[in-house]
């Protein structure tokens, strides 16, 4: 019974739940991506 | 700083301080009464009217005019406008400022303010609009505290935490802009939920579009305005720097806002042809959406673009100043004059006089702690110690 | 709170494990949502409502509502149109003079308990919740008191206690959630004498609605209200005059509520994933422009540097070129004048000896001094030369600088 979601609400409850983590978890990773992607420059580019 | 403390106190009775001290000892009372009596004793909240100017205008102007801060950091750190380094500490400034008295101003309107960070730890309402509002303005006034931060620890000599905090520069300035972006938006989107309650004018489905779009003119409009005012009370604090770059980025910002009123301008009119409402231009709301339209968006870009051309600075600030009362006037227009526009004017909302006076003192409180802060950090001037590092 | 965490919780295990749970991972990824299967509602029939207050009453009794003004049974209230308060959470109003109907028309107000709750799509605490019972409820424990749901809600029903400085609540009828929960039907309801009110499944509701309709076509309106608006509610309405004469608004549309913000939520992690790819390139776009201009800079600066050197080495080659040839010429000159002094005073001297033999004493001081002079004559064009050769390096110091 619990795994069926009967209304839109309880449907966005769940999904944009997750997309906020996923949110906070990209939103922090990019940091991190952007130094190993720049990390061989020749010159660092992030201060 | 001896100096500025003696004549601080020698000019203590200045008409400003004896306004400031008025009003801040009136909103003191006030805030007794609302806390002690609760919110109908203070507003004329009712049932059909549950947001009144403490949300209209401390929350929802406040935070547009706020825009300063995200809007001058990413011209210059990340548009690479250099030039204009000087006005983003005082914008950052204002813009810290304006957050944490939103947050303050929060306190008053909600009925159980201590519970205001539920929402992140029980609550979790996530398809509320609100809540990404509450997110993203936590989130951003840690940001602009951070950003902030560095002139009171250059100002109390913490020389190691203000440069880990300033390499932290660039992260500060992409993430304060994302949150911006989203909150900005968002404040608009609250009324998303609200279709039959907002005059079918001013709901648009672009609506979030709108106050973004309409957050970067704010933004511009009250660095060049902050600016002058800065320039009247504080020209003894600005270095040369900052005394130099002024005009130009006087010029600088007015030409981005006139440009950014323009398309300001498209958008909105489009908006009436997605809806299909050009009947409705005919009412009496018609006529007062003309009025924002045409008086508050279509001629202060032509007021910029002309101020521009003819390198007039005093028009530029004209223009700031009035594209700044435009944006007051739009956020009440969606927040209370076309919100609940059916009722009959029985039932409508008028602001207890209580409510203009906590909004009036939020203000003033603003005001003397930017007094406070510029007479003492290096906000219009660089730090001798730290010139080097920016 | 524990028991919708582990609900959450459980939802991430069905998305997780989807196919082993097939059909009900669909259900939960459907598109329609139809709301809680079996899910209690009230029909409301205007055309049966006298307006006599009876659910008024009982509402207040049995949600121990503070008591009125004026008594229940007085109805002059009806005079002027009211609307739910923190002391009613049903009110019925009455509506004179309506063309189609002969007499007046009563229809109650109170939460719609919509089948997608604004305000439980408003709410960032999650006070508001749809029950499976049909109803929706509020939680004290969570709100703060934002009273956005006021703002979300499209009939106008939640209120709040805005003289209370501590504990103020929203207040909105229950559909008497806890007399459900032990069997008993609403306080409404069950006091209704003329059965203007019914209780039941709402798919039910919806046929007993349809059957009078088709039964009596000339009393009702055909429509449903409640059906279909803002996206169903579990209240149902039929009436015998249009719906808008009874206060009931026919432009909210069939929108459900969530769907109306669900478009700006969505962009949120767009912005989220792409403004920051954006701003850095931007950024990255802006840096490198700085790093070409100042190499741009630089190049020209070494280039100048060079083109100057070069310039001031030639200049100076030449200088010294002149200055070689000025050099011999003045030599040259000295040695001609020099000679031809000599020549002259030999003349002299051959003149002197012819014409005075005998005056031989000093005869060689004159030579002497003559070679002296010649030799005066050329030092001094060789320091002049020397003097121009710093003069060329200076200029070539003030281009650098200028450069
Ligand atoms: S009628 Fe209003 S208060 Fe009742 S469930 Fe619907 S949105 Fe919520
Ligand atoms: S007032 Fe309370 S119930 Fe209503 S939206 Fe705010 S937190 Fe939720």
């Amino acid at each position: 019974m619990n795994n069926i979601i009967y209304t839109l609400h309880d449907f966005l409850l769940h999904t944009e739940s997750i997309v906020f983590i996923i949110m906070g978890i990209s939103l922090l990773s990019m940091v991190g991506f952007w130094l190993f992607l720049t990390a061989r420059d020749e010159d660092k580019n992030i201060q | 700083m001896s100096e500025d403390a003696a004549v601080d106190r020698k000019s203590i009775m200045t008409p400003f301080n004896i306004c400031a001290g008025i009003i801040v000892i009136a909103g003191l009372i006030v805030t007794f009464i609302r806390f002690t009596q609760g919110l109908g004793a203070a507003t004329n909240l009712s049932e059909y009217n549950p947001w009144g100017i403490w949300i209209g205008f401390d929350l929802l102007v406040g935070v547009a005019l706020a825009a300063g801060g995200y809007v001058t950091s990413a011209a210059v750190y990340l548009f690479g406008m250099k030039r204009f380094h000087s006005a983003v500490r005082p914008a950052i400034l204002t813009g810290f400022l304006g957050y944490l008295f939103v947050v303050v101003a929060l306190h008053y309107d909600l009925g159980r303010p201590w519970r205001l960070p539920y929402p992140f730890i029980f609550g979790y309402g996530t398809t509320s609009m609100l809540f990404e509002v509450g997110l993203c303005v936590a989130l951003y006034l840690t940001v602009l505290f951070l950003e902030f931060s560095t002139a009171p620890m250059e100002w109390l000599g913490y020389k190691r935490t203000r440069n880990l905090v300033h390499r932290l520069t660039l992260v500060l300035t992409i993430f304060g802009v994302v949150l911006s972006t989203l909150h900005q938006s968002s404040l608009g989107a609250l009324f998303l939920i609200a279709p039959s309650k907002l005059h079918p004018l001013w709901y648009s489905p672009y609506l979030p579009t709108y106050f973004f779009v309409s957050s970067i003119i704010a933004g511009l409009s009250m660095v060049i305005f902050e600016g002058t005012l800065a320039h009247r009370a504080f020209h003894h604090k600005m270095d040369e720097a900052h005394k130099a770059e002024h005009n130009p980025l006087t010029l600088g910002f007015g030409k981005a806002a006139s440009l950014v009123l323009a398309g300001y301008f498209s958008i909105k009119v489009i908006g009436i042809a997605a809806g299909n409402h050009w009947h409705l231009l005919a009412t009496g709301y018609g006529f007062w959406f003309l009025v924002e339209l045409m008086g508050f968006i279509a001629l202060p870009c032509l007021l910029y673009a002309m101020g521009v051309r003819e390198q007039n600075l005093k028009l530029i600030r004209f223009t700031a100043a009035w594209t700044v009362l435009g944006i007051i006037i739009n956020r009440l227009n969606v927040s209370i004059i076309a919100f609940n526009w059916q009722l009959p004017s029985s039932e409508r909302y008028f602001p207890h006089w209580m409510e203009f006076t906590i909004s009036i003192f939020i203000v003033t409180l603003i005001v003397l702690a930017y007094r406070f802060i510029v007479t003492r950090m290096p906000i219009l001037y660089e730090h001798p110690e730290y010139k080097d590092s920016h | 709170m524990s028991i919708s965490r582990r609900k959450f919780l459980g939802w991430l295990g069905a998305a997780g494990a989807g196919t082993t749970i097939g059909s009900k991972a669909n259900a939960a990824s459907n598109k329609v949502f139809k709301g809680y299967p079996d899910s209690m509602g009230v029909l409301h029939d205007a055309t049966l409502c006298v307006g006599c207050r009876e659910c008024e009453a009982a509402c207040n009794k049995v949600n121990e509502l503070s008591a009125p003004d004026k008594p229940f049974t007085d109805l002059t209230v009806l005079d002027v149109k009211r609307r739910t308060k923190n002391e009613a959470f049903t009110v019925v109003n009455r509506y004179d003079g309506i063309p189609e109907s002969k007499g007046p028309v009563f229809r109650k107000t109170q939460c719609n308990h919509c089948l997608e709750p604004a305000c439980a799509s408003a709410c960032f605490v999650r006070a508001f919740k749809k029950t499976e019972s049909g109803a929706v409820v509020w939680d004290e424990s969570v709100c703060v008191g934002c009273r956005y749901c006021m703002i979300a809600c499209p009939f106008d029903i939640p209120t709040y206690e805005y003289d209370n400085p501590l504990t103020p609540k929203v207040l909105k009828c229950t559909m008497c959630a806890p007399r459900i929960e032990k069997g008993l039907l609403p306080g409404c309801v069950e006091s209704c004498p003329k059965e203007a009110l019914t209780y039941g499944k709402r798919e039910d509701l919806i046929k007993i609605a349809r059957d009078r309709i088709s039964k009596y076509p000339d009393r009702y309106v055909d429509h449903i209200y409640g059906e279909h608006e803002m996206g169903g509610t579990s209240w149902l309405y039929l009436s015998s005059v249009p719906f808008e004469k009874i206060a009931l608004r026919e432009d909210l549309g069939i929108t459900p509520a969530p769907s109306l913000t669900s478009g700006a939520l969505g962009v949120v992690p767009m912005v989220v994933g792409l403004w920051p790819v954006l701003l850095t390139g931007v950024y990255a776009m802006s840096k490198r422009k700085e790093k070409i201009a100042t190499e741009e800079r630089e190049t020209a600066v070494a280039e100048a540097i060079d083109k100057t050197t070069a310039e001031g080495e030639v200049k100076l080659s030449n200088a010294m070129a002149k200055a070689e040839k000025d050099k011999e010429k003045a030599i040259e000159k000295a040695v001609k004048t020099a000679l031809e002094e000599a020549e002259k005073q030999a003349e002299e001297e051959a003149a002197a000896k012819t014409e005075a033999e005998a005056a031989k004493a000093d005869q060689v001081e004159p030579d002497k001094s003559a070679g002296k002079d010649q030799a005066e004559k050329i030092d001094e064009a060789q320091t002049e030369e020397a003097d121009e050769a710093p003069k060329t390096k200076d200029a070539k110091t003030n281009d650098e600088e200028e450069s």
